[in-house]
């Protein structure tokens, strides 16, 4: 709707009547305009001979899109092309299925209640002494049995239940630049941090709930072997972070860890600095711990289990874990009971999609089964439907 | 003094109330009383709505004023003040956005308009002051001042015509900008004004401004020397309305009456009601069921809740310590800060997007009618025209039509067939075969047959001659100035051959009625050319070659409720005549009985033929006649008030033992195709009512052409003639009448199952409805208020079980009203008026859906009407294809819409449960902000522009498809209900399918775990897959913008996913989908899970579809278009 100047008038008065008062939409203004300008035409057309322009502009396009006549693909869903997609589904799912759960149920997985809920438990005393000012840690160990031996890497998890790391006062209680090793966030972290910012007027470096809540129990395994000797069970702890998070999320504030933090606090229920996480190995501590960072990444759901440590397979030879007695010692630190939690250990191998989960197998083959059944009684209604209409079609 | 003072003041007031006075050249009137200008406002026009600093507060205001925006700051201010879950930019970024891009098109548009008004306002004028040309800019314009206007210049304010350059005091005006009439009109210059304007002393007392165009009513009083003031009265022929430009004429001079805001044209612009259709209804009340979802939805998190903190180390276990500001806050605060924080959580599943997904739908769809080279009119060289886009979807649900008659059904494009003179037939047509006994006719007409007598032919002629308002346009002269346009309307002699004079092949006729104009010329076959009217003399060209002077006395103009007109003529011998022609019914009561028999028989046998017939009756005035009439003509012209009646029944005087002439029969043929149209309309269940102001006869025969009555179909009438017929009191003949045609047509008629429509071929009996305008208003306005009502609902149950209703002799206000009492029938059905001249303003104003044609009777209708259409022949696409298929779009999208919102808060609701009613948001800020705004929004915007679920053709074919959309189909509780549960069940699904899959969250092969942010993102993939997917189902018709945008925003989904999550943003203190996305495509199970709910989520669709299966009578035509036969569509074809 452009309106050159001399149409300015009559485009006024068209304007004052074609308009309504209050929200008229472009379209009309155009329409309006288009009205104008056709009304002026007809003013001048006689003196300028234009009558052939006029129309050519006022003739609608004949183009497909304008005249919706836009080449267009009209899918049919029929009982006969709809029947073939279902037995392929079906075919498909089936094995599918069949190989998820196959795979889930190859899957070794053992898994042990270490909370001390009950007076049985070897780690009752520890969690029922628990304080918070103990200096001296608390010991338990649990002894447990694998009826099989684990074949392949063998993956360490702990459990937690009734743990709402999904809380969002929680959640949101972090400050990823600090994490990410900004300076200015290292000394003024992020007001979501609150209440756990700063103690004693210092920055609490890493600030936050989730930082402060980081899951502090030792675990170590201990094969008993046929000479009852305990064996240590080596657990690697790298490896067990998401790449990206361990090497571009998280980063230390600088080289010198120590240096680095000055001038911040530790969170107030960590027994020690977050630069004292892993003395031994400059690559794991800090930030950039690998079980700092896989206890940052907040679970879904209430319950959970985070990855702890990986035992690598040592020889095609050997199993991993050979079936026997074991023994899980624990340093017993982190209390649950007061908000009815519980804590597990996991051990369990992994297959090609992940770990022992029989949902996503027993789903395949449902909807594959489903698929396949459906599949059949369309094609016995197609061709009922076929028969039908065609006699239908005769009377006609 | 003061008292003085006071008394003026008071009485001025009271003046004010209903009129004005106007002292011209603001010079006082007589020297005693000291002049005191009057105070009227200036000439500014102000359209525009907003200044530089009201701009931002007045449109924020008005903005937020709807519902929709309002509920949408209130969201967005309960994020900024309560510490919610979402940010506040997840709702304020759509909320800004959609404010920014209103108030921008809206800035646009006012600039524009200030553009314009000042375009007007400082357009200079010439003002006469002082004695001398003052240049003005137009803005300062007051009341009083005598302004002077050029040719082709508009008139910059309402003037009183004081002088014209032209000799006979008259000039010549365009209206077209204000009414869109074309035709030169003559306004005339006050009688007896000096011809130096500088001393003309003179006061104009005229009413107050009102907005109706064609009335006027002044006086004027001119002082001269100490004589007694001459009064003149001052009529809207003296009144130059602002607007209208000045044709024909070198310059005239006029006194300024009414100025700025308080012109005719100023006060017309005083908005037209906003129309709302049946759809927005629906989403309104969607509107409220997801209202009560959302607050429900809050209510259950916020008990629950508290329910879950009552147990102990719930609320606060050690590891999740409250801050100390939360600990302090008042339960009862924290309770309903909490609420508040759910709504907020939920509130997406009011999408603020719809609004401006559908906004934007029906503002580009409307480009589709427009664009339609179908509706393309080679003869007016125009298409269709849009003038609300907001009733798009309202064309697909129409249920009855009211339709005019002339103009509409029929051409308007009047021929003179025959002429009956003193009871003979003439018929200007060769070789026709003998009608009736007495009357033959053949030949050409230039040798009369000699049966009527020549005297009387001629008189005839004359009268035909005489008895108009025609102007002959003077094409030779000034023909090169003039638009050819006018030609079309115009209708040149020569195209209809034989024609005597050669000179006249560039004569044209200009009148208000095409009648007229097929009068006059009809009158020129048979030898009688009228050559114009020249001051008051009218010229004819008699069949002797001389030129017949009558001196013009009056004209007694035409209204629709004389139904006639007249002018008194004096010839060059002395005699005053008066010629009037009209209706039968209003000439035969006011003629001699005897005359009447001879040519009523003509008049009906040509009224049911289909023609317009006309009578003409001539009466020679005595001088003491004319006197009289003179003088009671002069001083009803004069009256200030109720001179509309005073001069009615001075018309009324003068107009009565008149003798018939003779009579007219002019064809109005029917439009291109319209019997198609018409059958087309009522085979797709819409109910045809033909209102018109003929008479029944000649209606009676345009319906029976337009196959809306046909041969079996039953008449009932309800006419003043069927009324009087018992020889009863009418009332009680109505009353009986009624009764009996409700047993007929209700009562016995096979009921009909409720929602579905009465199938048009069905065996029962046809019934058709005649009732005219007196009848109706008695039946409207009965003696009694409880007569009245039963006799309503009588009446409208009839015309309910009627296939075609036919209302005649109905006057424009009754036209409204019948519709109006349709609309607000049982049922509230939608209405349709179609028409195209003034008198259909009303109704179309009055329907739901207002249709306008570009007619010959200006354009009052276009002005008017939500939709304009060159022909009546139109109608059938706008309404079966376009309104079928606007209707399946915006059906389907505002139930897309809430679907797709339904499932996508649904999970995050159902996540509360499992985060101890936290509020934690499953899904990322950016994904909540950017789902409805660029995920999910183009292709249900590509699809309801773009979808035809039935090809068109199909569409037009199939009238009956029509009714299968009918009585808003697809959005009422059913499919609501459906769709709701579907998107429930989706929602369930892609929660709890991740929810099984999180059952061990060591979802890769590298034995690492996923955390609430990975849950979140597989349900938002799911999701975000299965609402496209769920569209590409539906969607019948896939051009290559279908594709592009439906596979372009689930590849854009997933780019944006891996950008979103690929970057460590700078400035957010919280990276919380870092690497996310690309993760979970590296865990096979996500792929796994994503796929097998997508498949699983539309499973049932995909059998819906294929098991859906045609039902009732149609089911064939149905079958031919149900996507499970489509196959046997093509096979037929």
């Amino acid at each position: 709707g452009e309106i050159n100047k001399t149409d300015q008038h009559q485009y006024y008065n068209e304007w004052i009547f074609g308009l309504e008062k209050g929200s008229k939409r472009i379209a009309a203004m155009m329409a309006t305009s288009y009205n104008a300008k056709e009304e002026d035409g007809h003013h001048s057309g006689a003196s300028s001979h234009g009558a052939a322009g006029v129309v050519k502009s006022k003739k609608p396009d004949n183009t497909a899109f304008k005249q919706q006549r836009l080449p267009a693909w009209q899918p049919i869903l029929t009982a006969g092309t709809v029947l073939p997609a279902f037995f392929v589904i079906g075919l498909i799912f089936i094995p599918i299925g069949i190989g998820l759960y196959v795979s889930s149920n190859n899957i070794k997985e053992f898994e042990i209640d270490y909370t001390g809920v009950d007076i049985s438990n070897p780690c009752y005393s520890c969690a029922k002494n628990f304080s918070w000012n103990s200096t001296t840690p608390c010991v338990c160990s649990m002894n447990f049995t694998l009826e099989q031996p684990f074949e392949s890497n063998v993956f360490m998890y702990y459990g937690l239940s009734n743990f709402y790391q999904n809380h969002r006062r929680y959640v949101k209680s972090r400050d990823d630049s600090q994490l990410n090793g900004d300076q200015s966030a290292l000394k003024n972290p992020s007001k979501e941090c609150e209440p756990y910012r700063t103690s004693d007027g210092l920055p609490i470096a890493p600030c936050g709930a989730i930082a402060n809540s980081l899951f502090n129990d030792t675990l170590e395994l201990y094969h008993i072997d046929s000479n009852n000797t305990r064996n240590t069970i080596p657990l690697v702890k790298k490896g067990i972070a998401w790449w990206t998070d361990k090497h571009v999320k998280f980063r230390n504030p600088g080289e010198n860890l120590t240096a680095a933090f000055q001038g911040t606090n530790k969170p107030v229920n960590w027994r020690k600095p977050v630069y004292e996480l892993d003395p031994s190995d400059p690559d794991n501590n800090g930030f950039i711990n690998e079980d700092f960072i896989v206890w940052m990444r907040t679970a879904a759901l209430p319950t959970f289990r985070k990855l702890y440590r990986i035992i690598q397979k040592k020889s095609n030879t050997t199993p991993t874990l050979p079936s026997g007695k074991y023994v899980l010692e624990i340093t017993y630190n982190y209390p649950v009971l007061s908000f009815d939690g519980r804590k597990r250990m996991i051990l369990s191998t992994i297959s090609w999609m992940g770990g022992k989960n029989p949902f996503l197998g027993i789903a395949y083959i449902t909807v594959g089964s489903i698929c396949f059944f459906l599949g059949v009684v369309l094609l016995i209604i197609h061709h009922k439907y076929d028969t039908r209409s065609n006699s239908a079609d005769i009377p006609n | 003094m003061l008292r003085r003072r006071l008394n003026r003041l008071l009485g001025g007031d009271e003046r004010r109330v209903d009129s004005r006075t106007i002292y011209v050249g603001h010079r006082s009137c007589s020297a005693t009383e000291a002049f005191i200008p009057p105070k009227f406002c200036d000439n500014r026009i102000v359209s525009s709505k907003y200044t530089v600093w009201n701009f931002l507060p007045k449109n924020l205001f008005e903005q937020f004023r709807r519902i929709a925006n309002f509920y949408f700051l209130i969201i967005f201010l309960v994020q900024v003040i309560v510490d919610t879950p979402t940010s506040p930019v997840t709702s304020g970024l759509p909320l800004f956005f959609v404010i920014t891009v209103t108030a921008i098109k809206q800035g646009y548009e006012d600039w524009l308009r200030h553009k314009a008004d000042n375009e007007v306002n400082k357009y200079l004028v010439t003002v006469l002051e002082d004695g001398g040309r003052i240049q003005k800019e137009s803005e300062k314009i007051k009341v009083g001042d005598v302004v002077e206007v050029e040719e082709d210049e508009t008139f910059p304010c309402d003037l009183i015509l004081l002088q014209s350059s032209r000799d006979d005091d008259t000039c010549f005006v365009t209206t077209a900008s204000l009414d869109g009439e074309s035709n030169h009109k003559t306004h005339y210059t006050v009688p007896d004004t000096e011809k130096d304007l500088e001393s003309l002393n003179a006061t104009i007392e005229c009413e107050q401004p009102q907005p109706d165009l064609y009335k006027f009513v002044g006086r004027m009083h001119i002082y001269k020397n100490d004589q007694e003031p001459t009064v003149r009265s001052l009529g809207p022929e003296n009144l130059l309305l602002k607007g209208a430009t000045l044709k024909n004429t070198q310059k005239i001079c006029g006194v300024a009456v009414y100025t700025g805001m308080e012109t005719k044209m100023a006060l017309n612009y005083q908005g037209k009601s906003q129309k709302r259709s049946a759809v927005e209804k629906s989403i309104n009340a969607f509107l409220l069921v997801y209202l009560c979802i959302l607050v429900s939805k809050a209510l259950v998190c916020t008990t629950l809740k508290y329910v879950w903190q009552s147990k102990p180390g719930q609320d606060e276990p050690w590891y999740n310590e409250k801050t100390q500001r939360e600990k302090e806050t008042n339960l009862y605060l924290k309770m309903f800060t909490d609420f508040l924080s759910f709504m907020v959580l939920f509130n997406f599943i009011i999408p603020v997007s719809m609004y401006v997904t559908v906004e934007m739908q029906k503002f580009l769809g409307s480009f589709f009618i427009t664009w339609d080279k179908d509706f393309f009119d080679p003869e007016i060289k125009e298409g269709a025209l849009v003038n609300t886009s907001d009733l798009n979807e309202e064309l697909g649900q129409v249920e009855y039509v009211f339709t005019d008659k002339t103009g509409t059904l029929t051409q308007n494009n009047m021929e003179f067939i025959e002429c009956c003179i003193d009871g003979f037939q003439y018929k200007y047509r060769d070789a026709s075969s003998e009608l009736d006994g007495f009357c033959v006719t053949d030949g050409p007409v230039s040798k009369l047959q000699q049966k009527a007598g020549r005297e009387k032919e001629e008189l005839f002629l004359r009268a035909l001659c005489l008895c108009h308002t025609v102007q002959v346009k003077e094409s030779a002269e000034q023909g090169q100035g003039q638009r050819d346009g006018l030609i079309d309307e115009v209708d040149g002699l020569g195209v209809d051959g034989e024609v005597v004079h050669p000179l006249q092949e560039q004569r044209g006729f200009i009148a208000s009625s095409p009648d007229e104009v097929a009068l006059v010329k009809g009158a020129m076959r048979y030898g009688f050319t009228f050559l114009g009217l020249e001051s008051k003399t009218m010229k004819i060209l008699n069949r002797n070659n001389d030129v017949e002077m009558y001196e013009l006395l009056h004209v007694l103009n035409f209204d629709p409720v004389r139904r006639r007109m007249s002018v008194i003529v004096r010839s060059k011998s002395g005699d005053t005549l008066l010629f009037c022609k009209g209706a039968d019914s209003s000439i035969f009561p006011r003629v001699r009985r005897e005359e009447v028999e001879r040519i009523r028989m003509h008049v009906e046998r040509n009224a049911t033929e289909g023609y317009r017939t006309l009578c003409v009756a001539y009466k020679i005035l005595s001088a003491e006649e004319y006197a009289q009439a003179d003088a009671g003509l002069r001083e009803a012209r004069l009256a200030l008030q109720d001179r509309e009646e005073k001069l009615m029944t001075v018309y009324n005087q003068v107009e009565t033992g008149m003798s018939l002439i003779g009579a007219t029969a002019v064809e109005d043929r029917l439009q291109e195709e319209a019997a198609e149209t018409m059958e087309a309309l009522q085979g797709a269940g819409m109910k045809v009512w033909v209102l018109t102001g003929d008479k029944m006869e000649t209606a009676k025969s345009t319906c029976y052409a337009c196959r809306l009555f046909q041969r079996n179909t039953e008449l009932l009438e309800l006419t003043v003639r069927t009324l009087e017929d018992g020889g009863r009191r009418r009332e009680e003949r109505l009353h009986d009448l009624l009764l009996e045609y409700h047993k007929k047509a209700v009562q016995d008629a096979p009921p009909v199952k409720a929602g579905v429509t009465r199938s048009w071929s069905s065996a029962g009996q046809d019934y058709g409805f005649i009732i005219d305008g007196a009848t109706l208003s008695m039946v409207l306005n009965s003696s009694s208020e409880s007569n009245s009502n039963r006799y309503k609902n009588l009446f409208l149950q009839i015309c309910q079980n009627c296939t075609s209703v036919l209302c005649c002799r109905m006057a424009p206000l009754q036209k409204a009203q019948i519709v109006k009492m349709v609309k607000n029938s049982k049922g509230s059905p939608i209405t349709l008026s179609i028409g195209d001249g003034a008198n259909d303003v009303s109704m179309i104003l009055e329907a739901h859906v207002g249709i306008g044609i570009k007619g010959k009777e200006g354009r009052q209708a276009v002005r008017n009407s939500d939709y304009a259409i060159p022909k009546l022949k139109h109608l059938k696409k706008l309404l079966l294809a376009h309104g079928h298929l606007y209707y399946v779009r915006i059906a389907h999208l505002v139930q897309y819409f809430f679907y797709k919102n339904l499932c996508f808060i649904l999970p995050q609701f159902l996540y509360q449960f499992f985060c101890g009613y936290s509020q934690q948001p499953l899904y990322d800020a950016a994904y909540l902000t950017m789902y409805n705004i660029c995920f999910t929004s183009m292709p249900i915007l590509a699809y309801s522009l773009l979808e035809q679920h039935i090809c068109m053709e199909v569409l037009l074919d199939n009238a009956t498809l029509y009714r299968e959309i009918a009585k808003n189909a697809m959005l009422r509780w059913g499919p609501f209900l459906y769709w709701t549960l579907l998107g429930v069940f989706h929602g369930l699904l892609f929660f709890f399918g991740v929810r099984f899959l999180f059952s061990n969250p060591a979802l890769q092969d590298n034995g690492q775990v996923f955390g609430n942010w990975s849950y979140g993102t597989i349900v938002f993939t799911v999701l975000v897959f299965t609402v496209t997917l769920k569209l590409a189902l539906d969607t019948r018709h896939w051009t290559w913008i279908n594709h592009f945008v439906i596979w372009g925003s689930l590849a854009f989904y997933v780019f944006f996913s891996f950008f979103w999550g690929g970057i460590i943003w700078p400035f957010l203190r919280q990276q919380r989908l870092y690497f996310v996305f690309a993760n979970m495509l590296s865990s096979v199970s996500a792929w796994l899970v994503i796929i097998l709910l997508i498949l699983l989520s539309l499973l049932p669709e995909i059998l819906l579809v294929v098991f859906r299966k045609p039902r009732g009578p149609h089911a064939r035509q149905i079958a031919a278009v149900t996507p499970l036969s489509y196959k046997h569509l093509k096979e037929r074809e």
